[in-house]
């Protein structure tokens, strides 16, 4: 963990420093302090409401910090937008896209509000609609998609102008096994290759298996950042999450929630 | 399980209302909109009862037969208006469906609306307060039309349900809409045409002198529909007519008992169909984006044009188009206007386009996210909003402005109307440019019906509405008011001079709207975000 006085470290693909963001009268992100180191595979885990979307939204330009600093690679997003935006690709939880695109459209949309040329998108959409699997439906629009096709092309559109560090909010979720696992063989390689990625997760195995290093975030603070083995210190991540965050049930109770019992 | 889905929907309500403070001054609004509009229908009914009952009772007959047909249309085209009450979502309670049907039926009273109903049905009962005979037969007719309005919302609802499933039937009956809106204008000028031929372009007055002549009739017809047989109950009884009374309470009866039935069989249907499985729309290629350069600014362009076609709540804007000089000529033609109508078509559409971007954010909805986070500069973001209209309104109104002029066989008036049209359109989009970076306010969400308001966001959206306006009438004042001069006094001058200052005004009001609204727009990207995000 970063101590909270330590100032940016410019070497870092994200640096968060003392974020805080209240909305009404509760307060969502409260001194968040955080280094994603460049390279690394990194996870953000917590439980519902913790606010690891919050976090990610203010680290990604997409809602304005009440307090704190954002530097991407060593430049501060908030005060220099232009220059930071460029090396983000965000793929943002719980916003609509512009559905009424067929998913070639949405995709060219991406590329071209990044300031891509035509060829460029082109190319890069194609290689994009075959990892994701989405060939097939290149000409369907996106209000008709599934959930999982919806998420896997706002992934594509979040990569398309190859950003130098990407940040998912709950990438994963709704995408099938087959297609999970395509997007994070996708993800080591653009990792492998020298890039940052960020997701946000409430499942604790896949990050384990999945990520170099991890932050567990609740109640809108970092109780704790690093490597993931330097996290789960010999436990396996999920024992190490339960025993930072608390809150664990002892299993008993709900004895009449069993079939043989009366459902009186 | 009634208690409980009155209690439901008032626990639904008052969060609603704890969430914003806006939702909460909008359900004051509108609730004082309703009781301002029923104390005068209350007022105006028992001032008429006293001094003639029998008109008073063809005139309610008539106004009731409307609220009645109001109360079963207006869910078709606003649904996703208010779903807290979609049986769909009471299907895994297994709750008896006869106890559900009544729980439903009463929780449908709980909404200003319903309220307004009643207050409204009850209060005009006191027109008869001569007689009380009429009396009590008009407050038993209140409650019976009540039920008719509130089950018949219902049973349309959920029997066309399945319909509505389909995205793609959604989107054309929305659409569709705009005709059966349009024409009740053009309407009521061809029912009142034959009595008034003096040039009058008002189309729905006053009960004055068309009375006799329109509403009797009328009346005496809708009061043999299950629309009109409530409300032209108490009259009957009034007029001592037991047998014509007997018959219209078994007419409204009746209906409710058939409504009853349907609205049971539907539900039953409802409870078991599950929804969705449905064909997905297609487009083949890139469309717009292959063709638009490949800039921000064109893909911002393609994507608006995109949307013009694909979305409805764009696309009823343009459905109005072709229908709006239909409406005018019908009204120039009916009321004895002439065809001098027509030369207001081309502003009229200029307007509609102009002003159809003036909340393109909160059409984005929260989809707006990829503009931010892509960081889209201010001036790609408002000039690919704005171009689209442009490109297709310029040479619609020149069009239309040549049309009109011709049918009108006004050619005097031809450059003071190309002036005004081509000024409003500046000054719309102009205006639009700059308010949509900044009077965001609540409107239908993609998929969700262009008629349906967000309840609650009646008073932001008639603010930010009121405020855009007033800019453009203040913007195309000069314009205007050269135009009108030119067509009175029928003088070339003029006309050339609006035609000139109207351009003028265009330009300015486009180039300064797009540059003052890329920087408001540049300002306030993540809050316009956050905007569309508490709304969503």
């Amino acid at each position: 963990m970063t101590h909270p006085t330590a100032p940016p470290d410019p070497a870092a693909a994200l640096s968060l420093r003392g974020l805080w963001r209240r909305f009404g009268d509760k307060i969502a992100v409260s001194g968040v302090d955080l280094d994603v180191p460049a390279g690394s595979f990194f996870g953000l885990v917590g439980p519902n409401g913790a606010g690891k979307t919050t976090a990610l939204s203010m680290a990604t330009g997409l809602l304005r910090p009440d307090f704190g600093t954002v530097h991407v690679l060593g430049t501060d997003l908030w005060a220099r937008p232009d220059e930071a935006k460029p090396l983000l690709g965000v793929l943002p939880d719980g916003v609509r896209l512009f559905d009424r695109l067929t998913g070639a459209q949405l995709l060219t949309y991406s590329g071209l509000l990044r300031g891509l040329d035509r060829d460029t998108v082109a190319r890069r959409g194609e290689d994009l609609l075959r990892a994701m699997d989405l060939l097939a439906d290149r000409d369907t629009l996106v209000v008709d998609y599934s959930a999982g096709m919806t998420k896997k092309i706002a992934l594509a559109g979040a990569m398309i102008h190859a950003p130098r560090v990407l940040v998912l909010d709950e990438p994963f979720e709704a995408v099938d096994p087959v297609s999970a696992a395509n997007i994070r063989a996708i993800l080591q390689r653009y990792v492998d290759g020298g890039g940052t990625v960020v997701v946000s997760s409430h499942v604790m195995d896949l990050v384990q298996r999945t990520c170099s290093h991890v932050a567990i975030i609740a109640g809108g603070h970092v109780l704790d950042a690093g490597t993931v083995d330097a996290v789960r210190g010999g436990q396996s991540l999920e024992d190490r999450f339960v025993a930072l965050v608390g809150g664990r049930q002892e299993s008993g109770g709900l004895e009449w929630l069993r079939t043989s019992s009366d459902s009186g | 399980m009634v208690a409980h889905l009155v209690r439901l929907r008032l626990t639904l309500l008052g969060n609603t209302l704890r969430r914003s403070v806006w939702q909460a001054v909008g359900l004051v609004v509108a609730t004082l909109y309703g009781l301002s509009v029923v104390t005068l229908a209350v007022t105006a009914a028992v001032a008429g009862g006293l001094a003639d009952p029998v008109v008073t009772g063809q005139v309610l007959t008539v106004a009731g037969s409307a609220v009645v047909v109001a109360w079963w249309v207006v869910p078709l085209f606003a649904f996703g208006l208010d779903s807290t009450l979609d049986p769909q979502r009471f299907a895994p309670l297994a709750i008896p469906r006869r106890r559900l049907l009544a729980g439903l039926a009463v929780a449908a009273l709980v909404s200003v609306p319903a309220l307004v109903t009643v207050l409204g049905a009850v209060g005009v009962a006191f027109a008869w307060v001569t007689d009380p005979a009429a009396v009590a037969a008009a407050l038993l007719s209140a409650a019976v039309a009540v039920a008719l309005c509130v089950l018949g919302a219902r049973a349309v609802t959920t029997l066309l349900a399945p319909l509505l499933d389909s995205r793609r039937h959604r989107e054309v009956l929305m659409v569709a809409a705009v005709v059966p809106l349009l024409a009740v204008g053009p309407f009521f000028a061809w029912v009142t045409s034959p009595t008034r031929g003096d040039g009058g372009e008002v189309t729905v007055s006053g009960p004055g002198d068309l009375v006799p002549a329109v509403v009797a009739p009328a009346a005496e017809l809708l009061a043999w529909t299950p629309l009109g047989a409530p409300w032209a109950l108490p009259g009957a009884v009034h007029d001592g007519a037991w047998g014509l009374a007997a018959a219209r309470l078994g007419i409204a009866v009746g209906a409710l008992v058939l409504l009853v039935v349907v609205w049971d069989r539907a539900l039953a249907r409802a409870l078991v169909a599950p929804r969705g499985g449905r064909a997905g729309g297609t487009a083949r290629g890139l469309g717009w984006f292959g063709r638009l350069p490949a800039t921000p600014t064109g893909a911002v362009a393609a994507r608006c044009a995109t949307y013009w076609v694909r979305d409805p709540r764009y696309a009823t804007t343009l459905a109005l188009v072709p229908l709006l000089p239909a409406v005018a000529v019908v009204l120039g033609l009916t009321t004895g206007a002439g065809a001098g109508l027509l030369l207001l078509a081309a502003p009229v559409v200029a307007f509609l386009l102009g002003f159809a971007v003036s909340d393109d954010v909160g059409y984005d909805s929260t989809a707006f996210a990829l503009h931010v986070a892509s960081g889209v500069p201010g001036r790609a973001d408002r000039w690919g909003r704005a171009l689209p209209v442009l490109v297709v309104g310029v040479p619609l109104v020149v069009a239309l402005a040549v049309v009109g002029a011709a049918v009108a066989d006004r050619w005097v008036a031809l450059p003071a109307v190309l002036g005004l049209a081509l000024g409003v359109l500046g000054a719309a989009l102009g205006t639009s440019s700059v308010a949509s970076a900044r009077l965001v306010y609540p409107v239908p969400k993609p998929g969700q019906s262009a008629f349906s308001t967000p309840q609650g966001a009646t008073t932001a959206t008639v603010v930010a509405q009121m405020a855009a306006f007033a800019v453009i009438a203040a913007l195309t004042l000069p314009t205007t008011a050269l135009a009108v001069a030119a067509v009175l006094l029928a003088s070339v001058p003029l006309s050339l001079a609006a035609a000139g200052v109207g351009v003028a005004t265009a330009t300015a009001a486009v180039v300064v709207g797009v540059r003052w609204g890329a920087r408001v727009y540049e300002r306030r990207l993540p809050e316009l975000l956050a905007q569309v995000r508490s709304f969503a």
